[in-house]
């Protein structure tokens, strides 16, 4: 399952799933990343899924790279085909004083804004991963008619809240934060709460996305 | 209500709570944050007769003015740091690594640091802080940690609970060594850069840019030319992990860095050496020398094991 496993400094493993961006790929990740965190390994301080990689950090003062590595090689593996994931649906405004980049996507993509919003709200979306900002879903995948790059020069600020376009993939702004994304709405909802230790974030690895078009005073009347 | 506290006559620059830091969260987005000097936060701690793992106060370049009220304390600071204590009729000027008492009304005035970005003030009780995920350490950018996720401000007090009343004065004669050679292992993209660029960063001097903070390490001088592309599959980071941008420039991840990146890798900094290339001044030039796995191992070893010596000689 996991093609190569090498080091990533001192105290990581880097677990190599393969280079392509897929569900089938990832959902091996996430098998894998679950797997290991059941285990409850003495010394693991860490677990980073992403599209096609596993990072396990550990403690360099209790294990090393050739310690874990043979743990890791001896796992059982969690090898149902079904994921445990959840359907969420998140409320997007589209008004324009949030949809910051419609205009340029619409040029971009040759496609006029309901065309391109019709496309959005008719998907379900799989999440492949979270983090660079706590909570921040990467969310996949996008036909290629709505595929863009992202922005030449990055907003300084992209305010919280926004959900952004890039490539094959869609993102909330868990957090005001630098970003290039193409930013077509934002939702009101909490994604991420820092006050529920046990379950911070809206969206996990293996979550079924889709979202839902609101009014602005849908928007401002979800704060209650 | 408590009554003793200090009040914040002047925040600093970038002042936080900080302690040990936060593990197992990297999947969802929360790096592990923590003292970016883990060995003269667990000193700092020590020299007041705290469990070396205790919140303390962590500043950058210029420090904190505090003023302090209730019973006697004593604090000590660590890293390179000039300090005054402002009493009623005199002041004296502190020596880091060495407690000292503050009693009703004193002034502790940290001025800066000296050539050194770090330095850390443990108090001979507990800061009154919250925690999150069994740790108070601040991370601004999420808003998580003590002090609700941010840093200490002007004219907030803080709390101290759990004066020890056995004040007894402690010392350790130790002087912070900085160093020019960051050792580095290969990073897994390291074959996506020309022979010339692996040849730069291995030989090359860089300085480090004014750009950086807790998040990150930016650095200027030649650039490492890369062969193979630009951009990875965003993928997990690490502190010390060295990536290079387009642009050609290393950029290294520090404790409160993003939980991933998109940027080719490499390079990343042994573990023994981190804390020392935290203390690195912006203009200051470094120089990576490659090492392998094995070497960086006995090296961590070896540093931790001279930390644990540091700590019992108080």
């Amino acid at each position: 399952m996991i093609k190569n496993i090498s080091n990533l400094g001192d105290a990581a493993l880097y677990c190599d799933f393969g280079t392509e961006v897929n569900k089938e790929i990832n959902s091996k990740v996430i098998r894998f990343f679950k797997s290991i965190q059941k285990e409850n390994i003495d010394g693991i301080n860490n677990l980073t899924p992403s599209y096609n990689k596993l990072i396990i950090s550990f403690d360099l003062r209790k294990k090393n790279f050739q310690t874990i590595k043979q743990q890791i090689e001896n796992l059982n593996v969690i090898n149902d085909d079904a994921l445990e994931s959840n359907k969420i649906k998140i409320p997007v405004c589209c008004d324009e004083s949030f949809s910051l980049d419609i205009k340029r996507l619409e040029e971009k993509l040759q496609i006029t804004r309901d065309k391109i919003y019709e496309k959005f709200f008719g998907k379900e979306f799989f999440c492949y991963m979270t983090g660079f900002i706590a909570g921040m879903p990467f969310l996949g995948d996008l036909e290629n008619e709505l595929q863009a790059k992202r922005l030449e020069t990055p907003r300084v600020k992209v305010p919280k809240g926004s959900v952004g376009l890039t490539e094959q993939f869609a993102n909330v702004y868990t957090f005001e934060s630098p970003g290039g994304w193409n930013i077509i709405g934002n939702t009101p909802q909490v994604i991420f709460d820092s006050t529920n230790e046990n379950n911070p974030n809206l969206i996990n690895p293996g979550d079924v996305v889709t979202f839902e078009q609101i009014t602005k005073d849908q928007y401002y009347n979800n704060n209650e | 209500m408590n009554k003793n506290y200090f009040e914040i006559k002047r925040a600093g620059i970038n002042t936080t709570f900080q302690d040990q830091g936060r593990d197992n969260l990297y999947h969802i987005g929360i790096p592990f944050s923590g003292a970016m000097d883990n060995r003269n936060f667990q000193i700092s701690n020590k020299l007041v007769g705290n469990q070396v793992n205790f919140p303390i106060i962590e500043f950058a370049y210029q420090g904190p003015l505090l003023k302090y009220f209730g019973e006697k304390i004593n604090f000590a600071i660590t890293g390179d740091v000039k300090f005054i204590i402002r009493k009623k009729n005199n002041a004296i000027e502190g020596t880091c690594y060495q407690s000292f008492t503050l009693e009703n009304g004193d002034e502790l005035d940290i001025i800066s640091t000296n050539k050194s970005v770090y330095g850390y003030l443990a108090v001979s009780g507990e800061f009154d802080v919250n925690y999150q995920w069994s740790s108070c350490s601040v991370n601004t950018k999420a808003n998580i940690g003590a002090n609700n996720g941010k840093k200490i401000e002007d004219g907030q007090k803080i709390y101290i609970l759990n004066i020890n009343k056995n004040l007894s004065d402690k010392k350790l004669n130790y002087i912070n060594t900085k160093i020019e050679n960051i050792r580095v292992i290969q990073g897994t993209n390291f074959d996506y850069f020309s022979d010339e660029g692996k040849k730069i960063f291995f030989e090359k001097e860089f300085v480090i840019s004014k750009l950086s903070d807790r998040m990150g390490m930016r650095l200027e001088g030649p650039k490492i030319k890369n062969i193979v592309d630009t951009n990875i599959k965003s993928e997990g980071l690490l502190k010390g992990v060295i990536q290079v941008p387009a642009d050609g420039n290393p950029i290294i991840m520090l404790s409160d860095h993003g939980t991933i990146g998109g940027y080719p890798k490499i390079g990343v900094v042994i573990s023994a050496d981190y804390d020392k290339l935290v203390q690195l001044t912006p203009g200051s030039k470094i120089k990576f020398k490659k090492v392998e796995l094995a070497d960086a191992e006995t090296l961590f070893k070896l540093y931790d094991m001279e930390t644990q010596n540091l700590i019992s000689q108080i």
